[in-house]
């Protein structure tokens, strides 16, 4: 199973960028966000209290979390199956997300859409897919029509490492390219694509490649580190908004549990517990935590207390869902068309 | 004979094609996953090697593809799809090309490849992973359209699926994955184009499909204790469908339910209706009764589900709105 291209290098490195403190905390309370809602939901499936199937982004936060705080609010943001990080990491409020999780009316679908198609246009995102590659053209798309206007609103698209098997996804670089669309495509490698490794489905490891060659710009960043992804982002952004194309950043990152949480697939054979406790090592919140006190940016205290906000947060959002109603069956039908009589 | 669930028939199917018949191999995602297909590609792997047991990249339109480009070279291949949600992606080669091709060609290459397609649904999974499509494949001319209800018939349709000289899909169910009963332990056919008489009855007829078979057959028993004598047929083939065995039941009863679970219109259900409207439009008692999904993409929430998705409670009420 792992072969070379699984093993971790070493931790993620830090250097001090000259952010504001403020920024920093930031960029920890919005990855622990996601880390403490992912868990939660990971022990709420297993008590058989979420049934919508979970992809969980554990292991993955700093991506989310590094290229958001690149993005204006109202640049555009589309996902995949995986995607509560990308939702919280924009913006898109907590407790409906929760609440769309646990199926209920108050959830930002309406109980329509559970997991994997949450929404919250106020922030940019217009709906997540998952069909895996169906969020590249419509991506795309929004891109264009900020081309149309004349606008400064970009557009950012998260994909895993197996959306590139898909033609879509090469349509879809092509044409952002070829009309030097505002969007970056941000890939998520992490080395897996359900039950199958990288190199068992493609020859190379080259994703970026294949984006330079429609015409991209390429950047790396290591994916379990916020700062390094933030630098990357900030610099795809600039050539975005300058109006100088699209651009991919691959991020090499890890999901810590399985495919579909919350087990972590070593007993089905998917994966082993030594590979998956050298990318627990590189946590990206630890890393960074520690990184943050060291410089004494910030007191060990107050990351914990960062820590225990956002567990307060989540709970809070849990008991909310949990006295929400579930949506009416009588509505079933609503909302299939905007307009008259719905 | 052995008793036998309906996704270890499907198993069974496979592992006989493959082992009798040196054209057959399975190509799909997910083929040695232990979630993507439930338990009906188990173990094969293991007895045909790679070579023939062919797991891929998410790529759907190139698979497809590629399984149609081998069959017109006389192999007889099977392309699965995980659910039929992500089966759109492979649309052109199926329609513009797999289906088309026989004809357009004047008969000169014939394209025998089975297209299964796996209707994967419930437990909120939402719109893009619950979709049971069968009747937007019935509308499209070159395709044969198949699906069973029971482990006999996810055997012996996988077979004949396979043998068929023409492109057939394959269309199994996963909530019926655990049902079981008798099934042949050799290799056998379940002609296609043949319906079957899952209950004889005398008041009405009830045609269901997929997983509304099993439902108008509790419907049908909990009717029988209220006097009304239901007959319930499972067209098992959709195209060709075996429309003598449906007009000669309705011809008797009077009487028809269409148990059909696909989005209702210009569906499957539409066509049977317009047949039976068509041919016995004097002899009917009253009109047809429809049990369908909403025109309505599928929600998530188990309380919508529920709404949404028929069963023989469904079956029930539309049988009473006729007397
Ligand atoms: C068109 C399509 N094919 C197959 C699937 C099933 N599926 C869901 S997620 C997934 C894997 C995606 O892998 P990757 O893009 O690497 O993202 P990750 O899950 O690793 O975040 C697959 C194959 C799907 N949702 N859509």
């Amino acid at each position: 199973m792992s072969g070379s291209i699984n093993c971790p290098p070493q931790p993620p490195q830090f250097r001090n960028d000259g952010l504001r403190p403020d920024e920093h905390r930031k960029l920890l309370a919005t990855m622990m966000r996601i880390r403490v809602f992912e868990e939660r939901i990971a022990d709420l499936v297993l008590e058989k209290k979420i049934i919508t199937p979970c992809h969980l982004y554990t292991g993955q936060e700093a991506v989310a979390t590094g290229v958001c705080h690149a993005l204006n609010s109202d640049d555009y943001l589309f996902g995949t199956h995986r995607s509560h990080g990308h939702y919280l990491a924009k913006g898109g409020n907590l407790k409906a997300a929760m609440a769309e999780i646990f199926g209920r009316a108050t959830g930002c679908s309406k109980g329509r859409g559970g997991s994997m198609h949450l929404v919250a246009p106020e922030v940019g995102i217009l709906g997540t897919s998952s069909i895996v590659s169906g969020s590249m053209s419509i991506s795309v798309g929004t891109a264009l029509a900020e081309s149309i206007r004349g606008s400064q609103r970009i557009t950012v698209v998260f994909h895993g490492d197996g959306v590139p098997e898909e033609g879509s996804w090469h349509e879809s670089a092509n044409l952002a390219a070829v009309k030097r669309l505002p969007i970056i495509f941000v890939c998520e490698n992490n080395l897996y694509c359900t039950h199958l490794a990288l190199d068992k489905r493609r020859v190379h490891d080259n994703i970026p490649e294949m984006a330079k060659a429609h015409g991209f710009k390429t950047l790396a960043a290591d994916g379990n580190n916020v700062l390094e992804v933030l630098a990357a982002a900030r610099q795809a952004v600039k050539t975005a908004r300058a109006g100088e194309g699209p651009t991919l950043i691959e991020c090499r990152t890890y999901r810590w549990r399985g495919h579909v949480g919350p087990n972590y697939d070593v007993d089905l054979g998917l994966r082993d517990q030594q590979e998956i406790d050298a990318w627990k090592d590189r946590c990206p919140i630890k890393h960074f935590g520690n990184f943050l006190v060291d410089e004494k940016i910030m007191t060990r205290a107050e990351v914990d207390k960062v820590w225990q906000e956002a567990c307060a947060e989540v709970e809070q959002a849990i008991s909310y869902s949990l006295a929400s109603p579930y949506p009416d069956a009588a509505d079933v039908t609503k909302n299939v068309y905007r307009g008259a009589g719905q | 004979m052995t008793v036998i669930s309906y996704a270890k028939a499907i198993n069974e199917a496979h592992r006989q094609l493959l082992a009798t018949d040196e054209r057959v191999f399975l190509i799909g995602q997910g083929v040695e996953s232990p979630w993507c297909v439930g338990t009906t590609t188990l173990g094969l792997v293991e007895q045909f090697g790679t070579t023939r047991v062919i797991d891929t990249p998410i790529s759907e339109l190139a698979v497809t593809g590629s399984a149609i480009g081998a069959a017109m070279t006389g192999m007889r291949p099977i392309v699965f799809h995980p659910r039929m949600d992500f089966m759109y992606l492979a649309l052109d080669p199926i329609i513009n090309h797999c289906a088309s091709w026989h004809y357009m060609f004047g008969g000169a290459v014939n394209v025998p490849v089975t297209i299964r397609g796996i209707v994967n649904r419930g437990n909120e999974q939402a719109a893009q992973h619950s979709q049971s499509p069968y009747s937007l494949y019935c509308h499209v001319p070159g395709l044969k359209v198949v699906a069973p209800a029971s482990p006999y018939d996810a055997k012996g349709l996988l077979v004949a699926a396979v043998r068929d000289d023409n492109p057939v899909l394959y269309i199994d169910d996963r909530w019926l994955y655990q049902t079981e009963e008798e099934v042949p332990d050799e290799i056998y056919e379940v002609p296609l184009g043949k319906g079957k008489i899952c209950r004889e009855g005398a008041d009405v007829t009830v045609v269901a499909v997929s997983y509304l078979v099993k439902e108008a057959m509790t419907a049908a028993a909990e009717l029988a204790k209220q006097g009304i004598s239901v007959e319930v047929i499972d067209p098992r083939t959709l195209k060709p469908l075996d429309t003598d065995l449906i007009l000669s039941s309705v011809k008797k009863t009077g009487r028809l339910v269409i148990a059909d679970p696909d989005n209702p219109i210009c569906s499957l259900g539409d066509h049977i209706s317009s047949l039976v409207y068509g041919s016995l439009f004097g002899s009917l008692k009253t009109s047809i009764q429809r049990v369908n999904l909403p025109d309505c993409p599928v929600p998530a929430s188990t309380s919508l589900e529920k709404a949404y998705f028929p069963n023989y409670q469904s079956i029930i009420a539309a049988v009473k709105r006729m007397f």
